[in-house]
């Protein structure tokens, strides 16, 4: 049984923006629509530093619970114009943001059901590989206790990590405030897939 | 309900650390925990498929802009995306961006004091056809200095990012050139263990595929983790 070897990962480099960063990519919903959340942050580095050329991208399925490819075989309904994906390059103060639809919930392995969730893929200077971690909502407690995933981490403050805060934002669109930190103290849990 | 069909994991020998000391950015943009090895769901045997992606006329060439030609060797890359069971990855998105010939790049952190080209902004886009096949006409990049350490100089590469079916198979590459002189001295190139994984990032020079006259070319193939469990056929 012979395999063809894979192709290596190298830096996406300081200059990603040149192919990556184009007009309206963090916005999977339209900011004014119905059930619109706007998920924010600032990557920092290990010594407390924000990160200006990194590049975020997300993955998620609809608020129904279902990913936008066939291979989700679940019986929850596709929403038509909404992708799924979305990419964020960080600014000059490392800050990225989304605007989307908290994604419902969708199947873990087993008969087990997942906490709505974000796959998240962190590339930057400095980076050689892409890191891959996961965006959950803090306004989900029953759900998260729940979720195979998080269940995985023992530790109280490393699953934290994992999720972003919920702050309702006085009737304006309802944010969550998530930070990634590549090292240090609150290091971002991150996952071999 | 069907479990989801798990890739590949990959070999540590294939890829890069997340620190390489020789590659002083990493110092500080690597995690310290180990990553937490998580079961293949839903979420990454699915991924973006970019089917609404409408690609304008010309995205695939970057050595003509406004109508005008850019300065350096034009060449053809060309190549497939594949899989590690040596199958076609159909209709996915490949992007990439590169320095000019003289090995600036249209961004305004480059400092090098090499010229810009007007006629060169170094971004391209394409989809992989139906046999995984892709074609970009491009200007032969330079090479350029960085400040990693004394006297650091890229080899010539051109930058390409490709998504392929699932969230697992993304990857960010280089893609280099044949014989560069400048491999030895390079950390990017260097921080992946393997040596023959080293080598599938150099393309290859192919005489049958340039254009007489207009430009030379070099044939570069993708291979992105494929399924776990695949079986696989012994040719007969
Ligand atoms: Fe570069």
């Amino acid at each position: 049984m012979s395999k063809m070897g894979v192709t290596a990962s190298q830096t996406v480099g300081p200059f990603l923006s040149i192919a990556m960063r184009s007009e309206g990519q963090e916005y999977l919903v339209p900011k004014n629509s119905k059930n619109a959340i706007k998920i924010h942050g600032i990557v920092y580095d290990g010594e407390g530093t924000p990160v200006p050329d990194a590049v975020i991208e997300i993955w998620q399925a609809n608020i129904n619970g279902k990913y936008d490819h066939p291979e989700d075989n679940s019986d929850n309904e596709l929403i038509k114009g909404f992708s799924g994906f979305g990419r964020s390059c960080t600014n000059n103060e490392g800050q990225f943001f989304f605007v989307t639809q908290k994604p419902g919930r969708v199947n873990g392995r087993g008969n087990s059901l997942q906490a709505p969730h974000l796959a998240v893929n962190i590339l930057a200077r400095g980076m050689l590989k892409q890191q891959v971690t996961r965006i959950y909502f803090s306004d989900e407690v029953q759900s998260n206790a729940e979720d195979p995933v998080l269940n995985q981490i023992d530790d109280e403050l490393e699953r934290k990590t994992l999720i972003a805060n919920f702050n309702p934002n006085g009737g304006l669109i309802d944010e969550y405030e998530f930070h990634i930190y590549l090292q240090g103290e609150n290091e971002t849990i991150f996952f071999d897939v | 309900m069907t479990e989801p069909e798990s890739y590949s994991r990959e070999s540590k020998k294939d890829h890069p650390p997340a620190f390489y000391r020789d590659y002083k950015s990493t110092t500080f943009r690597h995690p310290k925990n180990r990553a937490i090895k998580i079961d293949h769901t839903v979420t990454e045997v699915t991924g973006p498929l970019f089917s609404s992606v409408k690609l304008e006329p010309g995205e695939g060439d970057l050595s003509i802009e406004n109508g005008k030609e850019a300065q350096g060797q034009r060449i053809f890359v060309s190549g497939r995306v594949l899989d590690e069971g040596g199958r076609p990855v159909p209709n996915t998105l490949i992007e990439i961006w590169q320095c000019n010939a003289a090995g600036r790049y249209l961004h305004p952190n480059d400092q090098h004091p090499a010229p810009l080209d007007p006629n060169f902004v170094g971004r391209g886009r394409m989809i992989s056809n139906e046999k995984g096949e892709y074609k970009f006409t491009t200007i032969k990049p330079g090479a350029y200095p960085w400040g990693n350490h004394f006297n650091a100089w890229r080899p010539a590469h051109i930058h390409f990012s490709l998504f392929g079916p699932a969230f697992v198979t993304r990857l960010v590459t280089q893609m280099y050139f044949p014989e560069d002189p400048l491999f030895a001295f390079d950390p990017i190139f260097n921080s992946i263990p393997s040596e023959s994984a080293r080598k599938r990032m150099i393309s290859e020079f192919d005489l049958d595929t340039t254009e007489p006259d207009f430009a030379l070319s070099f044939k570069f193939d993708f291979v992105l983790r494929g399924r776990q469990a695949t079986p696989f056929e012994n040719g007969a």
